[in-house]
C-alpha cells in the first residue's frame, strides 16, 4: 500500500476558550485516505466534520493527536506551505473565497502566491480554468456569474496550485440544483481523469452516494466508514443518528419493511429501477 | 431605489491608445502635468496646457460628457475658491464698496485658479476613466515598491485597495438585499428629517457590517488555503513592462512640465 495522502491518529480537538467549559469537537478520529479515493463526508450540523476538514490543511491544529499529510506532520510550521500546496480546500461560500476581481486573476493567486514564474503562471491558469470548463469566462467579473460558476472558478483556484488532494467543504450548500450538479460533476471528473484523491464534505446523500467510499461522523466520532452502498444499508442505524438515506434506498427499505425481498444496494434511481423491474418479472412465480 | 446600478471606479473600458498604455505611465504623466498646472502664471501657459488635455481626451474617445459630468460635485469648490481669490488678493483696486474690493489681480488670481482645478479635476478623471481599477493598483504597487525599502506596506496596501475592490458590488448586493428584508419588516428609510434618516440605516448597517466581518474571516482563510503568505516571494501573472509607446508619453509629460516652468519663469 503507498502512503496515505491524509492520516489522522486519535485526532482531537477542542477550541480553546478563555474560561468556561471547552467543548470537545473531534474526539479521537482516526483515519486515512489513500491517494486517488473519492471519499465522503457525511453528518449531521455540529457532527465536527467541517472541523475535522480544516485539519486536512493545517486551517486548525489539533489539540491532541496527530495530523500527516503525504507523511508531513501538520503541526510543523516550516513546512506549512507543502501541506497547503499538497491539500487545496474549497469552502461553502463561493463569494467569499474569490479575490480578485477578475476570474483569470483569481485562478491566478495560488501560484502567485507559491512564486511561479509568470509564463508558467499562465499556463496553470489556463489549464485549470479548461478543466473545470470556464475557459471562455477567464476576463470576467466573478460577481456576475452564477453560484454554479463561481464555485468551479474556487476549484480551479485550487486546481492551479497542482494539488494531490481536494478537500471541499459543503461546496453546493448555497447553490440551487443545476449549480450542483456542475460542482459534482466536475468534482468526480478530476478524481476519475486528473487522479486527484477528493474529499467531500456533504450533508446531501445523494452527493455522498457518488463517492468510493463514505465515512459517518456523529459527535466528533466517525461512526461508519465503509462503501455508500454499505454504510445506507443501515438504514435505522443512520436514521437514529437524524440522518437520511438517498431515495433509492429508502423506497427499497419500506419495500422491505413491507415483507418483499429486495437487496438495499441500489445508490441511483437507474439501480433502483433495475432491482424493482427484475422483482415485477419474477412477480408471477413468487406469486407476490 | 436600484443599488446595484451605480458603478464604482468610473472606468469605461475601450481600446484607445490612451487605454492600453502602463498604467505606471498614465500615473507619471498625471503627475508631470499636474506640478505643469501649478507652476503656470499666464495665459500662454494654460493654452498650451489645455492643447495638450483637449488633443489626450480625443485619443483617449473619452465623451467629453462624462468629463463634464465628473466636474459637477466640485462647483461649489470652483465657486467658494473664486470668491475667496477675487476678495482677499490684495492689489490696484476696480470696484470697492463697504468693506469689500474687487481687484484686478484678485480677478486673474480667481480665474486662474478656476482653470488649474478644473483642468486638474479633468485630467485625474481621464485617468480613473480609462484605467481599470486593478491596474491602477499593479500600477500603484509597481510605483511605489521603492518605499518597501523604508518599511512602507505597499504590497498589503495594494492587496488591500484590490480586495475592497472586488467585495464592493457583493457589498452593493447584501445591501440591496438587507434594505429589501428590512423594509419588508416595516422599516422606512425614504421619509422624516436628516437624524430620522440616519436612525433609520442603523438596522441596515448592524447586520451590513456583521456579515461583512464574517466575510472578511472566511476570506482570510481561503487566502491562508490558497498559501498567501504576504508579499514575500509572491510573482506576478501579468507583469507589467514599459512599452516605447509608454516611455514617449512619460517623456512628453515630463517636456511639458519642464517648458511651462520655462515659461512660467518668463511669466508667460
Amino acid at each position: 500500500m503507498s502512503q496515505a495522502i491524509i492520516q489522522t491518529e486519535n485526532l482531537t480537538f477542542h477550541y480553546a476558550f478563555e474560561e468556561g467549559e471547552a467543548p470537545t469537537v473531534l474526539d479521537g478520529v482516526s483515519l486515512s485516505v489513500q491517494p486517488g479515493e473519492f471519499v465522503a463526508v457525511l453528518g449531521h450540523n455540529g457532527s465536527g466534520k467541517s472541523t475535522l476538514a480544516k485539519h486536512f490543511n493545517a486551517i486548525l491544529l489539533p489539540s491532541g493527536g496527530k495530523v500527516y499529510v503525504d507523511g508531513i506532520d501538520t503541526c510543523d510550521e516550516e513546512k506549512l506551505l507543502d501541506v497547503r500546496r499538497q491539500v487545496g480546500m474549497v469552502f461553502q461560500n463561493p463569494d467569499n473565497q474569490i479575490v480578485a476581481s477578475v476570474v483569470e486573476e483569481d485562478v491566478a493567486f495560488g501560484p502567485e502566491n507559491l512564486g511561479a514564474p509568470s509564463e508558467e503562471i499562465r499556463e496553470r491558469v489556463d489549464s485549470a480554468l479548461a478543466t473545470v470548463r470556464m475557459s471562455e469566462y477567464a476576463r470576467h467579473a466573478p460577481h456576475l456569474l452564477s453560484g454554479g460558476q463561481k464555485q468551479r472558478v474556487a476549484i480551479a483556484g485550487v486546481l492551479a496550485m497542482r494539488p494531490r488532494c481536494i478537500v471541499l467543504d459543503e461546496p453546493t450548500a448555497m447553490l440551487d440544483p443545476v449549480g450542483r450538479k456542475e460542482v459534482i460533476d466536475t468534482v468526480r471528473r478530476l478524481n476519475r481523469e486528473q487522479n486527484i484523491t477528493v474529499v467531500l464534505i456533504t450533508h446531501h446523500m445523494d452527493e455522498a452516494a457518488q463517492a468510493d467510499r463514505l465515512i459517518v461522523m456523529h459527535d466528533g466520532h466517525i461512526v461508519a466508514d465503509d462503501s455508500p452502498a454499505l454504510v445506507f444499508q443501515n438504514v435505522d442505524g443512520l436514521r437514529s443518528l437524524g440522518l437520511e438515506v438517498p431515495e433509492p434506498v429508502a423506497l427499497l427499505y419500506e419495500l422491505r419493511q413491507a415483507g418483499v425481498d429486495v437487496p438495499l444496494t441500489a445508490l441511483t434511481v437507474d439501480e433502483c429501477a433495475g432491482i424493482l423491474k427484475e422483482l415485477l418479472c419474477t412477480a408471477p412465480q413468487t406469486g407476490i | 431605489m436600484a443599488l446595484r446600478d451605480i458603478t464604482l471606479g468610473q472606468f469605461f473600458p475601450g481600446n484607445s491608445p490612451i487605454h492600453n498604455l502602463d498604467p505606471r505611465a498614465k500615473l507619471v504623466a498625471m503627475i508631470c502635468y499636474i506640478v505643469a498646472l501649478f507652476m503656470g502664471q499666464w495665459f500662454v501657459t494654460y493654452a498650451i496646457l489645455l492643447v495638450v488635455l483637449i488633443a489626450v481626451v480625443k485619443v483617449s474617445t473619452v465623451k467629453p460628457k462624462a468629463l463634464v459630468r465628473g466636474l459637477k460635485p466640485v462647483v461649489f469648490i470652483l465657486v467658494f475658491t473664486a470668491v475667496l481669490n477675487v476678495f482677499y488678493t490684495p492689489g490696484e483696486p476696480l470696484v470697492s464698496f463697504w468693506i469689500f474690493k474687487i481687484t484686478r489681480e484678485g480677478i486673474l488670481h480667481a480665474f486662474f485658479m478656476v482653470v488649474r482645478i478644473i483642468m486638474l479635476i479633468t485630467c485625474t478623471f481621464l485617468l480613473t476613466y480609462t484605467t481599470s481599477p486593478l491596474s491602477l493598483t499593479d500600477g500603484l504597487e509597481s510605483l511605489m515598491g521603492p518605499l518597501k525599502r523604508i518599511h512602507v506596506p505597499v504590497h498589503e496596501l495594494s492587496m488591500m485597495m484590490s480586495i475592497a475592490l472586488r467585495f464592493i458590488p457583493t457589498l452593493i448586493e447584501e445591501t440591496d438585499k438587507i434594505m429589501s428584508a428590512q423594509k419588508a419588516r416595516g422599516a422606512d428609510f425614504d421619509s422624516g428629517n436628516l437624524i430620522q434618516k440616519a436612525k433609520a440605516l442603523i438596522p441596515l448597517l448592524v447586520p451590513l457590517f456583521i456579515s461583512a466581518f464574517r466575510r472578511a474571516d472566511e476570506l482570510a482563510t481561503a487566502m491562508e488555503c490558497r498559501c498567501y503568505h504576504g508579499g514575500e516571494g509572491r510573482t506576478r501573472m501579468k507583469q507589467l513592462h514599459y512599452k516605447p509607446g509608454d516611455i514617449l508619453f512619460m517623456a512628453g509629460a515630463l517636456v511639458l512640465a519642464v517648458f511651462t516652468g520655462v515659461l512660467g519663469h518668463f511669466s508667460l
